[in-house]
């Protein structure tokens, strides 16, 4: 029969923010790359709620664009409201969320994608991976990845595959009693693929996550909500993006809240919805409880905040954050109406729980290649994920490695002293995780260093290696980098005496006066003063730009804070440095404890570092692990 | 290879005239400088030649601690490759702990166990043919001390680190989900709230430190028994050590049925003291059940104290009670000196020489627990014994107490830390850092790790959005 047979370099399943990000890195770094979707109008599309970004995923952003990813670049040109989180906390915690129009969203991407060089669209259902026995006399892989077959049954032969397939995988969305076999929004779901992983022995399991309603504008009472609106002045989330050109005309959003009367509605009905009723056998995230969860765990809780958001500018519809729920349509609805403002509601699209097919990431080596499959990579909901913006960081990562495995060049790894992605991959494939992994600043232990403000200094320069950031971005980021040196330490340099004049200047900014003479960066350290405040005492200064102003601003204050870090991170790196081999046999080492021996076997840590963040190896195996190492290494 | 630098005992604590406290790292000199003073406190033993040997006193601040002889050797010819200082001192637990201690506290850290040996192997001081040999030694160490660890630890000492825990563990959970969250959990007069939380926790944290300080974190002191005939005066000798009515006195032979425990500090010593029940010949069940357990016990300790009554003449329930004592660290007290006497120590020397058992008595004291006297004479006499490492006593229990102290002052530190930034109104974010670190250090002492604790904690306690 004859049939389609293409060769290309990549195949990226899905074109979800994962795929994206990880198509776009591939065909930008020069590869043939074709992404796959079952349906092209759904590239980039928001499913869940309307924002980009958000506390900790705000930098997972940042950096994403830092390092040359796409969805920073986006968002600055379709977004309708944008808020800095926490301002009135530290320089490391705030983060940038903005308010997408989705539908905006979505078609920006795709035209960016659809210019692309060297990139093709393919809307088709890829049912099976192509393999081939890999002898290999390490057996360090077992298999590698040759290309993908679509569901009409058309070859493509590849170097690489990148999945990320979402939450499409044999995927079933619940409202109520009434069940369908779809991916999100009523699209196909894909059905094959599960199969074909598992016999290539990848281990599947599965998640659950869930949506709220949305409901019709002019249905709702504004007047009983309360109104959220934008920041004044809107930080744009990437780098490359004018800061004049996010100056838009914002939307706003509404708070409005539930009330007893919403949870008698929930508790009466709770033998209905499809997980108390024990329907759903996927785990939920704990962190986007559905409102029924919230009400059965928080029981004394009075009432749940309720976000009422735009999905865009060209649409009525409105997003009801905080209710997600997949309690049948009719109790949905009378739950809905009890709430101030949503009397009168008309729902357009039904709340629903969607179950799915991912992987245990922990096998994945944490390039996010597959351990035993040679050139097979993947990112996203599949990966055990949610978010967008922790699917779109994992995309452009294993894409870019894919990439650079295709090159043969050594592939990247972020480590968790130098960025959230990096926290991110090393948790994924690293511990154990039972229910979608979410980012949170609580879970960067570096986060003072990992500061969404200063992700282009960090990663600029992985970004431009690989071929993803211009020579002039680069350079800039270089140039910022010696100014943000050169004017901290002449604040260190320059004193000022206590006279008269600086006394009355200190005094009138209600700072206390100078005993003896003081250097400017420890006037710039007090809380209640700052680079830009003492300008009138420092009339030699040089002129500099806001972001470089705002670096200064930052290390000095938070100086004493920032050294701990680094010295921290010294001690980090030590062992994170430490590789271990990949065909290194742990029956081999008999002073292991037998847990720490299974674990190791089973991860297959690549340093030293790694392995000490398994649970279950303690710092006495570490020590032994060490010792083993030194031997091989001399013998 | 840039390491931190380390320190320990080298030499088994007890019963030895000599101990050596061993520093290696690139700190070495530095730590040791800053506890050394020559005679003429001029020397700084960085600048001296390595492999030299210097006499001289070691202080902590201003209280001098012992008399010692320092070997200075600079790397890489030393054992583990790194300039190593060892502290030749007066053997002893109390000085030896004491010595380390100091040290610890000016520029290193505690060894973990069979580190030197790790380093000297990593650092390519110990042959190949023996890395297998180092594996041994670094699993076995570890797995002792984690044993001694969690088994010595006081019940109530490892219920309080729990709580602690516990508490410390909310307060980062409700900063962070606010974080996380900031439009469903705000932090709006919360900062007043955690700082008397905090200086509460610090205060708990820092009596933990005192006791550890004073031996009273752990099970085992010196295992003191206290051994007579019923009646003798046990129960009032302890009751006197103790400073309360613990042990039920009466004239009645026999009252003392069961054990009696106490931990007592005697001139800085933790002493562990357990009244047994008088031994005599008996045909009550229950007071059989006690002299078992009392030969139990006095087989086990560290130190007999044996108390006779010197109004009465020996008997042969003083037979059995020198067959117990046979061999070992013994004080006897001739009780009732208020009384006449009727029982010298030559009456006892001369008895056990006839069983033909071997005596261990140190020292005779003539004491009467009516009238108090004899006592000091007797607290002197323990105090003496310690000193110069008389007394036998594990020495794991020394270096777990060590352990614990030092994660305990870790994490008094760091809470420190969070009181610093609050009284300098850093913003929230910074808290929770410090926080992390103390809830980690506290954790060391219970043998428990940080994991997932935060995240289940904030799902647990606080309801997230979206």
């Amino acid at each position: 029969m004859p049939e389609i047979r293409e060769k290309v370099d990549v195949c990226v399943v899905g074109a979800g923010h994962a795929g994206c990000e990880a198509a776009l890195a591939c065909a930008r770094m020069g590869l043939e790359t074709v992404i796959f979707t079952v349906s092209v109008d759904s590239i980039a599309l928001m499913p869940c709620n309307p924002n980009i970004g958000g506390s900790s995923k705000g930098h997972l952003v940042r950096e994403l664009d830092a390092l040359g990813g796409e969805m920073g670049k986006v968002i600055d040109n379709t977004f309708i409201q944008s808020k800095m989180l926490n301002v009135s906390k530290g320089p490391a915690v705030h983060s940038l969320r903005a308010q997408a129009d989705k539908a905006e969203y979505s078609r920006a991407m795709r035209n960016v994608l659809e210019n692309q060089d060297h990139l093709t669209i393919k809307q088709a259902e890829v049912v099976e991976l192509l393999t081939e026995e890999l002898v290999d006399i390490k057996a360090l892989y077992t298999k590698k990845i040759v290309g993908v077959k679509t569901f009409t049954g058309a070859v493509y032969e590849a170097k690489a595959v990148v999945l990320c397939t979402g939450t499409y995988l044999k995927a079933r969305c619940l409202c109520g009693e009434a069940i369908t076999h779809t991916g999100p929004n009523g699209l196909q779901s894909a059905n094959f693929l599960t199969d074909s992983l598992q016999s290539l022995g990848v281990e599947m399991r599965r998640f659950k996550t869930g949506t709220p309603a949305r409901m019709d504008k002019r249905s709702l009472d504004f007047d009983k909500m309360e109104e959220q609106f934008g920041d004044e002045k809107i930080v744009p989330f990437s780098f490359s993006t004018n800061p004049e050109s996010v100056q838009i005309d914002q939307v706003s959003c509404w708070l409005t809240y539930t009330n007893e009367k919403t949870h008698n509605i929930i508790r009466a009905n709770l033998d209905r919805s499809p997980i108390y009723a024990g329907v759903i056998e996927g785990t939920g995230p704990r962190y986007c409880p559905s409102i029924e969860d919230k009400v059965v765990k928080f029981a004394d809780k009075e009432r749940h905040q309720v976000f009422v958001e735009p999905e865009g500018i060209h649409t009525n519809e409105m997003y009801v954050g905080g209710m997600s729920s997949s309690l049948p349509e009719d109790v949905q609805l009378a739950m809905y109406r009890t709430v101030p403002g949503l009397e009168n509601c008309k729902i357009v699209r039904n709340a629903y729980a969607i179950e799915y097919d991912c992987m245990n990431p922990d096998q994945l080596y944490p390039t996010l290649e597959f351990k035993n499959i040679l050139g097979l990579f993947s990112a996203g909901q599949f990966n055990g994920s949610s978010g967008y913006e922790e699917a779109a960081a994992q995309g452009l990562i294993a894409g870019m490695n894919a990439a650079l495995f295709i090159k043969g060049k050594d592939q990247i790894v972020l480590d968790r002293s130098q960025a959230y992605i990096g926290v991110l991959i090393d948790d994924l494939v690293t511990k154990e995780n039972f229910e979608p992994y979410r980012m949170m600043t609580s879970r960067a232990e570096y986060r003072l260093l990992l500061r969404q403000d200063n992700a282009d200094l960090r990663l600029r320069k992985i970004g431009y290696e690989a071929g993803l950031v211009t020579k002039e971005q680069y350079d800039y980021v270089c140039r910022k980098e010696e100014m943000i040196r050169q004017e901290i330490e002449r604040l260190h340099r320059i004193k000022v005496g206590a006279n008269r004049e600086i006394q009355e200047f200190l005094e009138g900014k209600g700072s206390s006066g100078l005993k003896t003479a003081a250097t400017l960066a420890e006037l710039v350290s007090r809380p209640e003063l700052s680079y830009e405040s003492i300008a009138d005492i420092d009339k030699d200064r040089p002129e500099l730009p806001d972001d470089v102003i705002e670096q200064i601003n930052i290390n000095i204050k938070y100086d004493g804070y920032i050294k701990r870090q680094l010295k921290q991170v010294e001690q980090f790196k030590r062992i994170e440095k430490r590789k271990i081999p990949a065909d290194i046999d742990y029956a081999d080492i008999k002073n292991l404890r037998l847990e720490a021996r299974q674990k190791l076997t089973k991860f297959k840590p690549v340093s030293v570092g790694q392995a000490s963040r398994i649970s279950g190896v303690s710092p006495a195996d570490i020590s032994v692990l060490l010792v083993y190492l030194e031997s091989l290494s001399r013998n | 290879m840039k390491t931190d630098t380390i320190a320990a005992i080298a030499t088994a604590v007890s019963d030895s005239g000599i101990g050596i406290i061993r520093i290696s790292g690139e700190n070495a000199l530095e730590t040791a400088d800053r506890v050394y003073r020559s005679k003429n406190n001029k020397k700084k033993l960085s600048d001296v030649d390595s492999h030299t040997i210097h006499y001289g006193l070691i202080y902590d601040g201003d209280e001098l601690i012992d008399e010692v002889m320092v070997a200075v050797m600079k790397a890489p010819n030393t054992y583990t490759k790194e300039d190593t200082v060892e502290i030749d001192c007066h053997g002893g637990i109390f000085v030896m702990s004491k010595i380390l201690d100091v040290v610890l506290r000016n520029g290193c850290r505690l060894a973990e166990p069979g580190e030197f040996t790790k380093r000297a192997f990593l650092n390519g001081r110990i042959d190949l043919s023996r890395a297998e040999a180092v594996m041994d030694l670094i699993h076995s160490k570890n797995e002792f001390a984690l044993k001694s660890s969690v088994r010595q630890l006081k019940g109530s000492v490892s219920d309080k680190v729990h709580s602690l825990r516990d508490e410390i563990l909310y307060e980062i959970a409700f900063i962070e989900s606010a974080l996380d969250d900031p439009e469903h959990i705000s932090l709006v007069g919360y900062t007043e709230k955690l700082e008397e939380k905090s200086v509460r926790i610090y205060n708990d944290i820092k009596k933990l430190v005192d006791n550890a300080d004073n031996g009273k974190m752990l099970k085992d002191g010196i295992n003191t028994v206290i051994v007579g005939k019923p009646n003798v005066g046990k129960s009032s000798l302890l009751n006197i050590l103790v400073g309360e009515d613990k042990a039920i006195v009466t004239s009645i032979a026999g009252t003392t049925r069961d054990i009696l425990e106490e931990s007592i500090k005697l001139h800085g010593i933790g002493l562990n003291i357990i009244d047994t029940a008088g031994i005599r010949d008996t045909n009550d069940e229950v007071e059989r059940i006690g002299v078992e357990r009392t030969k139990k016990y006095a087989g086990n300790a560290d130190l007999i104290i044996y108390v006779v009554d010197a109004s009465c003449h020996l008997d042969e329930n003083d037979d059995e009670i020198m067959k117990l004592i046979a061999g070992k660290k013994v004080i006897v007290l001739l009780n009732k000196s208020d009384l006449d006497q009727n029982v010298g120590e030559e009456d006892i020397a001369k008895k056990m020489t006839d069983m033909s058992l071997s005596s261990g008595i140190v020292r005779f004291i003539r004491t009467s627990t009516k009238e108090k006297t004899g006592i000091d004479e007797f607290e002197n006499t323990i105090k003496d014994m310690f000193f110069h490492g008389n007394i036998a006593v594990n020495d794991e229990i020394y270096i777990t107490n060590q352990r614990h102290k030092e994660a305990l002052a870790e994490a008094c530190e760091s809470m420190q830390m969070v009181l610093n930034s609050l009284a300098d109104h850093m913003p929230e974010d910074f808290y929770s850092i410090d926080l992390m670190s103390a809830y980690a250090s506290l954790g060391k002492i219970i043998g428990e790790e940080v994991d997932d604790d935060l995240v289940n904690e904030i799902f647990g306690k606080f309801c997230m959005g979206k």
